[in-house]
């Protein structure tokens, strides 16, 4: 009798929780479209979700330009493929490994922060102190931190694409010894808009989803010192799992025919 | 304004609390408590730790929702009021937290200035101005103004938060716990600043405290709280011939006498 009562506990928690997030991606993203816009918080915000991470993000995808390449060449020589390098580091680099690495280091940099900075406000009552200022805390802390997220990591993973696509470049003509110009030939010839396109759609969910965790376990944290490290693991460990999540429904909605 | 509105608008409490009841699972905080508070008074809530003083503050801001009761500021009924209405309550109130509650990414006047420019739309460098002259008005000067809370002493800090707190000239003033965790000589001192402040608003204040100096001296009124409702209230000055048990108990400081305080886990 008390499994089955524990099963039906945790899913009516689950649900709980469900519907917990949801009113408050809602309310978070009601707050975004509607005035008056704090611009001088989204600014700080997306400085800090953007150009701060720009060193993390760039030095991952140099590497995984670079390995691909490497991996690619060495899988594809046993069957006298190895032309198609240039294409598998730019295909796989813009769909796919440059979003969900950049999404995945930027949750442990920033969905961390989030959930630490606003979870410390939470337990010292500086949110209580901010509804007291009649200050929307949605306003003026979740709303700059989605609209950040959502505009900025976008600009992260181009910057990414561009160099991926450019530690791929440097082994394969340095190491593996392909002609420059024929390597950026095929780069470019089998490379369409949507390919691009479609990383950068999935950047601004991951963005999205990185902001509202870190926010959502802030806001919600509880018990001191203990309650905000517990929110900020929640908050890079879910962001992490609904963006690999969500990266598999996003290239379904792109390329499943 | 009519001689016979003024009576009746003098005669509207600034907040009126009626049967105001809050539970957390089954531990029943707030069990039907009733408490009004006239204008331009200064009423202090005594009671042990645990007995709702702070619960009763968040209800009456709106940080909690109540589970059942009513609330007037005014005689506007606030419980279940949001969007533009609540903020225009908000708007009235000023408010001291117990641990300050400073925003520690905000410089020491920007904190102060915040309410001034976020709901009063005042230019930074005008409230700049302003806020230096709250913090002067408790005792703090431009060094301090510029360095960030955690910098500061508790006593600092707790005096910045009171400048905050009177920085939009509010109605209506909360200080929770205001002494707690300062030596007697800083909180004697907070004290008679939170006087000065009231007095010089013409504000309603409400103080929950535990500390009986402190209640002695900020209050005009007192009111102790115990097992969810107001069970004694009057005059300061009467406090020490309330002839209730419990209240005698609490400003002595007995172990023995009706509120029973759990010592030994049972």
């Amino acid at each position: 009798m008390n499994a089955v009562a524990s099963v039906g506990r945790a899913t009516l928690n689950f649900f709980a929780a469900a519907g917990r997030l949801t009113l408050f991606a809602g309310m978070g993203a009601m707050h975004c479209v509607r005035p008056p816009f704090h611009f001088r918080l989204i600014g700080r915000q997306m400085i800090e979700v953007g150009y701060y991470s720009l060193p993390v993000v760039g030095l991952t995808a140099l590497f995984t330009g670079m390995v691909l390449a490497l991996q690619s060449y060495s899988g594809f020589a046993r069957f006298n493929a190895e032309s198609a390098v240039a294409v598998i580091v730019v295909l796989s680099i813009t769909r796919e490994l440059a979003p969900v690495l950049a999404g995945l280091m930027v949750a442990g940099r920033i969905g961390a922060a989030m959930a630490a900075e606003i979870g410390t406000m939470r337990v010292t009552e500086q949110i209580d102190a901010l509804t007291a200022l009649s200050t929307d805390p949605f306003k003026y802390l979740v709303a700059p931190r989605l609209i950040a997220g959502t505009l900025t990591l976008p600009v992260c993973v181009l910057a990414a694409d561009l160099i991926g696509v450019f530690g791929g470049y440097l082994v394969a003509v340095n190491k593996l010894g392909f002609n420059t110009s024929a390597y950026l030939k095929s780069t470019v010839q089998y490379l369409e808009v949507l390919d691009v396109v479609s990383g950068l759609v999935k950047a601004a969910v991951f963005g999205f989803l990185i902001a509202l965790m870190g926010c959502y376990h802030g806001y919600h944290s509880r018990g001191g010192a203990q309650g905000v490290g517990t929110a900020t693991t929640n908050a890079v460990v879910s962001a992490s799992v609904l963006i690999l999540a969500f990266n598999y429904l996003i290239t379904e909605a792109f390329f499943a025919r | 304004m009519t001689g016979d509105r003024m009576a009746a608008a003098a005669a509207v409490p600034a907040i009126r609390i009626r049967s105001l009841c809050k539970a957390f699972g089954r531990n029943r905080v707030l069990d039907g408590l009733d408490l009004d508070i006239g204008r331009g008074e200064s009423l202090a809530v005594i009671g042990g730790s645990g007995t709702g003083k702070s619960v009763l503050v968040k209800n009456v801001i709106g940080l909690m929702r109540p589970d059942s009761g009513s609330i007037e500021i005014d005689g506007v009924e606030t419980v279940g009021l949001t969007g533009r209405a609540r903020d225009e309550i908000l708007a009235k109130f000023g408010v001291l937290f117990q641990g300050a509650a400073l925003f520690d990414s905000m410089t020491v006047w920007e904190n102060v200035a915040f309410g001034p420019v976020h709901n009063l739309g005042m230019p930074r460098r005008e409230a700049r101005d302003a806020a230096l002259a709250k913090l002067a008005q408790v005792g703090l000067g431009r060094v301090q103004a510029d360095r960030y809370p955690a910098e500061l002493s508790g006593g600092m800090q707790k005096r910045v938060a009171l400048a905050r707190a009177i920085a939009t000239r509010p109605q209506i003033l909360f200080f929770d716990e205001p002494t707690t965790g300062l030596d007697p000589i800083m909180g004697d001192v907070i004290n008679d600043l939170i006087v000065e402040c009231v007095r010089g608003l013409g504000a309603t204040a409400l103080t929950i405290t535990h500390d009986m100096a402190s209640a002695r001296k900020i209050a005009d009124r007192i009111a102790m709280i115990h097992g969810g409702r107001i069970i004694w209230a009057g005059p300061a000055g009467d406090v020490e011939e309330s002839g209730n048990e419990a209240v005698d108990q609490f400003i002595h400081g007995r172990t023995e006498g009706p509120i029973r305080t759990a010592v030994h886990v049972s």
